[in-house]
C-alpha cells in the first residue's frame, strides 16, 4: 500500500467515522478530505475503511513532509460521551451498595431516636421488663438480649466443636473422593431455609427433648439452639477449614520429619497456625447464631424471659420485631418504634462481631514466608 | 554422640498410645463430620414422612383456608414466583453493574477499598434488618405498601451483596491477557468489557445469581416484616398486590398447634425444597457446561 | 547503508516513572519508516516499557507516568487531546504470550475490525490479514474453530494477523517468539522480514541472535538508559560503547 494512499485512508477513516457519529468537527484543515468524508458516510462505493475507489486512486503522488497533514488523534466526541454515560451509570448502580448501609444506618436511628425520647436509654439497656404491648408498657431490653445470648450460647456450643471438628477431618483426614462428597453435604446444611429448620425443631427436636426432660416447655431455648447450631456447623467448618488450607505443605512435612502422628500435627501444627481464622469463624458464626429468626420465631416462643434456663420459653431480639410486625402496627407509634430500637441493638452488636471478626483474621494472620 | 540406651532414656516416643489416641480422634472427627450430615438426613426423612402423603394437585392449586383438607399453597406459591421474578430484574442488571464498576472501571484507591469492604459487610447483616429497612422505605416512604413490589425491592437489597460479590470473582478470572489484546487492538473500555470479559465471565456470574435467587426464595423474616398476608385467598394480580409467599404460608401453618397444619406444613416445605433443589441443579448445569466448552 | 526515510515514531528525552523509580530515562530515538527496530538488553533494563510508551499501553498500567515526548508522525502522543484508542488504532502489537480470544478464528481476526466500525467485507479483510500473517493456508477451511485449538506458533500468528487487521502503520512486538519452539520462532522471523515492506516493526527481543537476524537498527538498553542505538551489524560487530561490547560478548545479561 502507498504511502500516500494509507495516508488518505488513514484520515478518510477517522474522518467518516466521526461523520457518521454526528460531529461536524472534520478535518477542516484538509477540505478535500472533509467533502468525502461527509459524502461517503454511508455511501457507496468504498472499500475497506472508506478508501476511495475512484478518480483519487490512481493519483500516487510522493508525498512530500510538508504536504502530510499531522494525523489526529483524538476521540470522536461521539464515542467520548457514550463512554461517559455508561461509566457514569454503573457507578450508579455501585451506589446502590452504598445507599443501603446509609439506608439501614440512616433508618434505625431516625426511628430509634424517636423512640428514645419516650423512653429512657437507661430504662432501655438496663431493664428487666420486656412488655411494650402489654399495660402496664415496660421496655428494658435485657430480656431478648438474654433470650438471644441464651440460643446463640446453646448454638455454639454445638456448632464450634462439631464445625472444628469436622473441618479438622476434612483438611486433615479425609481422602479426596470422600471429601469432595462431604464437603458439598455440609454446603447444603447451610442453603436449607430456616423455616424449614424452625419446623424441624419444634416438631422434632422438642419432642425427643420433652421425652427426655419432662419439664420443657413447648416453647424452648434448646431446641432452637441445638438446630441453630446445625444450621451454622457448615459457617465454621468452611472458614476453619479455608484457614487450615492456608497453611503450607512445607509446614506439615516439617512436624512429620520430627516424627509426628498426624494427630499431632493437626492439632499442634496446622490449628495453631490457622487459629486466627478458626477464631474467626466462631465469631461470625455467632453473629449468625444471633441474627437468626425463623428459628427462634418458631420453636423458641414469644414470651421474653431473663433466664439462664434452656429449657424455658424466651423471646430473641429477631423474634419480637416478627412477633410486632405480624400484628396491627399504627406507624409512629411507640410499639412501632420498638421495631427500630431492637432492630438497632441487634443491628450494632452483630456489626461489632463481624468487624472483631475480619479483624481477628487480618491482623493475626499467619505470615508464613 | 549418645548411645541408643541414652536415648531410650532421653525421649520415651511412646508411639503406641500416641497412635492409639490418634486413631481415636479421628474416629471422633469423622464422627462431628456425620454429625452434620446424619443431621440433615434425619431432617429430609423426618418432613418427607410428614408431608409427602399430602402433597396433591389439589394442594398445589388450592387457596389456604382454616381447614386444614382444603388448605393449598396456591397463593403461596404464585406469590414467590412473583418475589422471583421482581427480584431477578431488580437485582441481576444492578449486581453485574456494581461488579463490573469495581473490577473494571473504579480508579484503585480508598473509596473503592471502602466501597468492597461495604459490601462484604452487607453480605453478613441479618436479614431481618433488610426486612426493617423495607418497611421504613419501601413500604413508607416510598408509599409502595405491603405489595410484592416493596418485597422484591427488599429482597434485592439483601442478596445483592452476594450477587456483587460472585461475579466480581467471575469477572477476575478472566485472564488480564485477554483485556491487554482487546485494548491493543484500540477498543475501549466498554468494548473490551461488553464483548470479552462479559461473555467469558457470564457462567460464573448466572451460577451466582441464580444461587443468590434461590437462597431468596427460601427468606421469610424480611417479608414478615415488610407486610406479607398470612392469610391470602387470592393471587396477586399485580405489582402493588398485596402478597404471600411460600415460607410465609409455611410459617403460618408450623404456628398453629393442630397436627393436621404441620403436615400441611411439611408438605409445603416440600414443594419450596423441590423448587429450590430445581434451580441449584439448574446453576450447576449450566456452570458445568459452560466450563466444557472453554 | 540504506537510504533514511521519513520518521514515523520518535521520542525526545523521555522518562518512564513507575510509582518513584525511573524505568526509562532519557531516552531519544528515532524509528523510521518500513524499518525493523529492535530493543534489546538485559532483564529489567526498561525495553519492555519503552515499547509499551509507543502506543500508550503504559496507561494501563497504575502508577505509570512519563516525562519528555513520544512523536508518532510528528504529533506527540501524550498531547492534550490524543485519545489512547485512536492511537492503539495506529500501532499494534502483539504480546509475549500469545493471547488470542476465546473465540473463532475468524472472530480473533474481525474483532478489531468490528470495533472500528469497519464498513468493508469482513471476510476479504480477515483473508487478506491471515494471508500476511502467513496463516492463511493452515486455517482457510477452519475459520470457525476455536482458536485455542491452534498451536502456539500459530496462535501466535493468528495475533498478528488480529492486529494486521486494522491495518496499523506501526507494528510494535514484545518478545513474540520467546513462549514458541525454533520452528515456530523461525516462521515469524520469515514473517517479519516479509511485513517490513508495508509496517514499520519494532521488536523487543532478550535473544540477540534474534535481533542480529531480524532487524535493520539495534538499541541496547541498560537500566533505564539508551545505551547505544545504530545499524544492526555496526552494534553487533562494532559497538562503540564499551557496555554494548559487554551485553553482546556475554559477559553480563
Amino acid at each position: 500500500m502507498q504511502d500516500k494512499d494509507r495516508e488518505h485512508t488513514e484520515k478518510l477513516f477517522t474522518s467518516t467515522r466521526r461523520a457518521a457519529g454526528g460531529s461536524r468537527d472534520v478535518d477542516a484543515s484538509d477540505p478535500i478530505i472533509g467533502e468525502e468524508a461527509l459524502g461517503r458516510a454511508g455511501a457507496e462505493p468504498s472499500d475497506a475503511f472508506g478508501s476511495p475507489v475512484g478518480p483519487l486512486t490512481g493519483v500516487g503522488m510522493i508525498a512530500t513532509e510538508a504536504a502530510l497533514q499531522p494525523p489526529s488523534l483524538s476521540s470522536p466526541t461521539r464515542r467520548r460521551v457514550q463512554e461517559s454515560v455508561i461509566g457514569a451509570v454503573l457507578f450508579l448502580a455501585t451506589g446502590v451498595s452504598v445507599l443501603t448501609t446509609l439506608g439501614i444506618i440512616g433508618v434505625l436511628l431516625y426511628e430509634a431516636s424517636s423512640f428514645f425520647r419516650h423512653v429512657a436509654l437507661g430504662e432501655f439497656l438496663f431493664g428487666t421488663r420486656w412488655a411494650p404491648l402489654l399495660v402496664p408498657q415496660s421496655f428494658g431490653v435485657l430480656p431478648l438480649l438474654a433470650g438471644s445470648f441464651l440460643v446463640a450460647v446453646g448454638a455454639a456450643i454445638v456448632a464450634l466443636p462439631i464445625g472444628l471438628a469436622s473441618a479438622i477431618y476434612l483438611s486433615e483426614y479425609a481422602p479426596a473422593r470422600v471429601r469432595g462428597i462431604l464437603k458439598p453435604v455440609l454446603e447444603v446444611l447451610a442453603g436449607v431455609p430456616t423455616v424449614v429448620y424452625g419446623f424441624f425443631a419444634l416438631t422434632f427436636i422438642t419432642p425427643i427433648l420433652q421425652r427426655f426432660w419432662p419439664d420443657t416447655q413447648v416453647f424452648n431455648a434448646m431446641s432452637a439452639s441445638i438446630v441453630v447450631g446445625i444450621m451454622i456447623i457448615p459457617v465454621v467448618a468452611s472458614l476453619s477449614e479455608d484457614a487450615m488450607n492456608a497453611v503450607p505443605r512445607a509446614l506439615r512435612e516439617g512436624a512429620y520429619a520430627l516424627g509426628a502422628t498426624k494427630l499431632e500435627v493437626s492439632l499442634r501444627t496446622v490449628l495453631p497456625a490457622a487459629l486466627s481464622g478458626v477464631v474467626a469463624s466462631f465469631i461470625l458464626a455467632m453473629s449468625r447464631a444471633i441474627g437468626e429468626t425463623m428459628i427462634v420465631a418458631i420453636a423458641a416462643g414469644a414470651t421474653p424471659n431473663l433466664t439462664a434456663n434452656p429449657m424455658e420459653s424466651v423471646q430473641t431480639m429477631t423474634a419480637y420485631i416478627v412477633q410486632v410486625s405480624m400484628g396491627e402496627l399504627s406507624f409512629g407509634s411507640v410499639e412501632y418504634q420498638t421495631i427500630f430500637a431492637v432492630g438497632l441493638t441487634l443491628f450494632v452488636i452483630t456489626l461489632v462481631m463481624n468487624v472483631l471478626s475480619i479483624f481477628i483474621l487480618r491482623r493475626f494472620r499467619e505470615v508464613y514466608e | 554422640m549418645i548411645s541408643p540406651q541414652q536415648r531410650r532414656e532421653r525421649f520415651s516416643p511412646r508411639q503406641k498410645q500416641r497412635g492409639r489416641a490418634a486413631m481415636a480422634l479421628q474416629a471422633l472427627f469423622l464422627a462431628a463430620t456425620l454429625v452434620g450430615v446424619v443431621s440433615l438426613a434425619v431432617l429430609f426423612v423426618d418432613i418427607l414422612i410428614t408431608g409427602v402423603g399430602h402433597i396433591s394437585w389439589d394442594f398445589i392449586n388450592s387457596f389456604p383456608s382454616r381447614f386444614a383438607e382444603r388448605a393449598g399453597i396456591k397463593s403461596g406459591l404464585s406469590g414467590s414466583l412473583w418475589l422471583l421474578g421482581l427480584t431477578a430484574a431488580f437485582s441481576f442488571p444492578l449486581g453485574i453493574a456494581t461488579a463490573i464498576w469495581l473490577e473494571e472501571y473504579a480508579p484503585r484507591g480508598w473509596a473503592m477499598r471502602t466501597i468492597q469492604a461495604n459490601i462484604a459487610n452487607l453480605a453478613a447483616v441479618p436479614s431481618i434488618v433488610y426486612g426493617i429497612l423495607g418497611l421504613a422505605v419501601f413500604v413508607r416512604w416510598f408509599n409502595l405498601g405491603q405489595s410484592v413490589l416493596a418485597g422484591a425491592m427488599t429482597l434485592t437489597l439483601l442478596i445483592l451483596p452476594v450477587i456483587i460479590i460472585s461475579s466480581q470473582e467471575a469477572i477476575r478470572s478472566v485472564p488480564s491477557s485477554i483485556r491487554l489484546a482487546s485494548y491493543a487492538l484500540g477498543a475501549t473500555r466498554w468494548q473490551t468489557v461488553s464483548r470479552q470479559v462479559l461473555p467469558m465471565a457470564l457462567p460464573g456470574i448466572m451460577t451466582g445469581t441464580i444461587l443468590a435467587l434461590s437462597r431468596a426464595i427460601g427468606e421469610t423474616a424480611p417479608l414478615i416484616i415488610v407486610g406479607a398476608l398470612a392469610y391470602m385467598p387470592f393471587t396477586p394480580s399485580g405489582p402493588l398486590d398485596e402478597f404471600t409467599a411460600l415460607p410465609i404460608q409455611i410459617f403460618n401453618w408450623v404456628s398453629r398447634p393442630q397436627p393436621e397444619f404441620h403436615v400441611l406444613a411439611a408438605a409445603g416445605i416440600l414443594v419450596l425444597m423441590a423448587v429450590l433443589m430445581t434451580f441449584n441443579l439448574f446453576a450447576i448445569m449450566l456452570r458445568n457446561r459452560f466450563s466444557k466448552r472453554l | 547503508m540504506p537510504p533514511t526515510t521519513a520518521p514515523v515514531v520518535e521520542t525526545r528525552d523521555l522518562y518512564v516513572y513507575y510509582g518513584k523509580s525511573a524505568a526509562v530515562k532519557s531516552v531519544s530515538i528515532t524509528i523510521e519508516t518500513n524499518r525493523v527496530v529492535a530493543f534489546i538488553g538485559p532483564s529489567g533494563c526498561g525495553k519492555s516499557t519503552l515499547l509499551r510508551c509507543i502506543n500508550r499501553m503504559n496507561d494501563l498500567v497504575p502508577g505509570a507516568r512519563i516525562e519528555g515526548e513520544v512523536l508518532f508522525q510528528g504529533l506527540n502522543l501524550y498531547g492534550h487531546g490524543v485519545d489512547p484508542i485512536e492511537v492503539r488504532r495506529r500501532i499494534g502489537m502483539v504480546f509475549q504470550k500469545p493471547n488470542p480470544f476465546p473465540k473463532s478464528i475468524f472472530e480473533n481476526v474481525a474483532f478489531g475490525a468490528r470495533i472500528n466500525g469497519y464498513k468493508g467485507d469482513l471476510g476479504e479483510l480477515v483473508e487478506k490479514s491471515l494471508r500476511q500473517a502467513a496463516l492463511w493456508d493452515e486455517v482457510k477451511d477452519r475459520l470457525n474453530v476455536g482458536a485455542l485449538s491452534l498451536s502456539g506458533g500459530q496462535q501466535q500468528r493468528l495475533c498478528i494477523a488480529r492486529a494486521l487487521a486494522i491495518e496499523p502503520e506501526v507494528l510494535l512486538m514484545d518478545e513474540p517468539t520467546s513462549a514458541l519452539d525454533p520452528i515456530a520462532t523461525q516462521k515469524i522471523e520469515e514473517l517479519i522480514y516479509n511485513l517490513k515492506q508495508d509496517y514499520t516493526i519494532v521488536i523487543v527481543t532478550h535473544n540477540m541472535q534474534q535481533a542480529a537476524r531480524v532487524s535493520d537498527q539495534t538499541a541496547f538498553l541498560y537500566m533505564g538508559d539508551l545505551v547505544e542505538f545504530g545499524q544492526t551489524d555496526q552494534i553487533f560487530t562494532n559497538p562503540r560503547e564499551e557496555r554494548t561490547e559487554s551485553y553482546i560478548t556475554g559477559r553480563f545479561g
